[in-house]
């Protein structure tokens, strides 16, 4: 097991709390629903604006163990090339097993960053390049950022890293590079070019899995708010009180 | 006599073998650094920005503040999401650094990339280019291919071999 949740009470409140949900959401979310949300894009030359709060819904019930079409999709959209070192090579998504240990029963899940109203890592930057943008996706300013990993041990959910070492081929719209930390963007050049969907999202699609819905919590229309609506989603570490963008179903 | 000397000096100084091959070098030598650096070794830019103006801007005024719209431009693209074309770092790599004969894209340790040129004879120093790509995307991409090879073929040495020193 590479990682469980270790703190017990939350654990165990959760899923008491969840386990009606995950037997009512494997009934409602029939497979092969299509889950496409149409909106128009920003005009490049507006600002964005707290009309929007992008967010994600991770339905585990039928997020597949053995696939992790979403952290490859994210690697290869994002130039995370991996220097074949595990312990520091970055991660923006990454795939959790989580046991219960009474029943035995594994959920599967990607871990990211969870795009919180209240972000810890914004509060704890001392230059403000943690920040979290009118839309509500939670940012690294990387020509602000001075390195000094304060956010990374502030995160709960252990969503960001750090580049240790020179980096080479960055992509054009990723630019990456040493001494900076970072994370998931919700595929913000995407978003702002009017995609409205995240690599991980479409992979995840791709493969038939349906497991990731990537959309507007503000718009009550959008397909994410819909499911959101009928089914709920719990936050993870919810006690904390961040009110994360990022959702999850099945746990 | 004097005269004689005198012409006999000039006729070794003319048949010296060294003095030959040190004209030749110290031709060539400046030669490499006439046409290294000079504007006809940069490949020209994709095109023009549009009808009127060359590049985003008059390119008098480029010159001298080109990189007052970058920076302006990277405070209101990475906080508030503005993403117009014109003065993105992105779109002045994809228009001004393009390959030479030999299909080949220069990079910014070159003297040959266009920002590099400059800044050279200058002695302009940015950082931006430990982040962002120094050119086109499909020069990336076509490279990757190579650079993916070379780590392997690093990693093996190193696993077969133990050579730390290969693997820096
Ligand atoms: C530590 C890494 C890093 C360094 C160094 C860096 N940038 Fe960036 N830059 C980024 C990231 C990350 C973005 C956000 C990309 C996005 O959201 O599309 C960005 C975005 C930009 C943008 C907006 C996107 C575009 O291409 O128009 C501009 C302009 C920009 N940077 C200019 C610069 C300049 C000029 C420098 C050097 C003075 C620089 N950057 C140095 C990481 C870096
Ligand atoms: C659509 C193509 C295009 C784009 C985009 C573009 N340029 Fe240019 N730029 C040109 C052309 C063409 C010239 C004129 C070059 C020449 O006369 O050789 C030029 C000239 C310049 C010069 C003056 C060079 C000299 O000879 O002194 C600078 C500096 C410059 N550009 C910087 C930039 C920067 C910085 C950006 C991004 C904000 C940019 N350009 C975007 C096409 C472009
Ligand atoms: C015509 C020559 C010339 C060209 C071509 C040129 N630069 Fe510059 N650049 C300069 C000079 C000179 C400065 C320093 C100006 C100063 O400090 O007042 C400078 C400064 C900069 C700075 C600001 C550095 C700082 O820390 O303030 C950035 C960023 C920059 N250039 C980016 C670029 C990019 C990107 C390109 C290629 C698209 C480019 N330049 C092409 C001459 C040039």
């Amino acid at each position: 097991m590479p990682y469980t949740l270790d703190t017990q009470e939350v654990d165990t409140a959760r899923r008491s709390f969840t386990r009606g949900i995950v037997a009512l959401g494997g009934l409602a979310i029939a497979p092969g629903v299509v889950l496409y949300h149409s909106a128009e894009a920003k005009p490049a030359n507006q600002p964005v604006s707290g009309k929007q709060r992008w967010g994600m819904l991770v339905n585990t019930n039928v997020c597949q163990e053995d696939c992790d079409a979403c952290v490859t999709a994210c690697n290869e959209e994002n130039g995370l090339w991996s220097l074949d070192r595990p312990a520091t090579d970055a991660q923006w998504i990454r795939k959790l097993h989580v046991k219960d240990r009474q029943t035995g029963h594994v959920t599967s899940l990607p871990m990211m960053c969870q795009h919180c109203e209240h972000p810890p890592c914004v509060d704890v930057c001392p230059t403000g390049a943690s920040f979290r943008r009118e839309d509500g996706i939670v940012l690294v300013n990387k020509h602000t950022c001075i390195g000094c990993r304060y956010c990374m041990m502030a995160c709960p959910y252990k969503a960001r890293s750090f580049i240790h070492e020179p980096l080479q081929d960055q992509l054009p719209h990723s630019p990456r590079g040493k001494g900076c930390v970072e994370s998931c963007t919700l595929c913000v050049h995407k978003v702002d070019r009017g995609d409205n969907n995240t690599a991980c999202a479409e992979a995840c699609t791709k493969d038939g899995h349906q497991a990731l819905v990537f959309g507007d919590l503000n718009d009550p229309d959008s397909e994410i708010s819909k499911q959101l609506k009928r089914h709920g989603g719990s936050q993870i570490r919810a006690d904390l009180g961040l009110n994360t963008g990022v959702r999850y179903q099945g746990i | 006599m004097a005269e004689l000397k005198q012409s006999m000096l000039v006729s070794r100084i003319a048949h010296s073998r060294f003095l030959w091959l040190a004209v030749i070098m110290v031709t060539c030598v400046s030669m490499i650094r006439v046409f290294a650096g000079s504007p006809e070794n940069i490949p020209p830019p994709k095109g023009k920005y549009s009808e009127d103006t060359v590049c985003v801007e008059p390119v008098e005024i480029m010159r001298r503040r080109h990189f007052e719209y970058i920076l302006d431009h990277r405070d209101k693209t990475v906080i508030e999401g503005i993403r117009t074309k014109q003065y993105s770092l992105i779109g002045c790599i994809d228009c001004h650094i393009t390959p030479n004969e030999r299909g080949e894209y220069a990079r910014y340790s070159e003297e040959t990339h266009f920002c590099a040129s400059c800044h050279l004879f200058t002695a302009v120093t940015i950082d931006c280019f430990q982040c962002h790509a120094d050119r086109p995307e499909e020069a990336v991409r076509t490279t990757l291919d190579l650079s993916g090879t070379t780590a392997w073929f690093l990693r093996e040495v190193h696993e077969r071999l133990q050579l730390d020193v290969l693997v820096q």
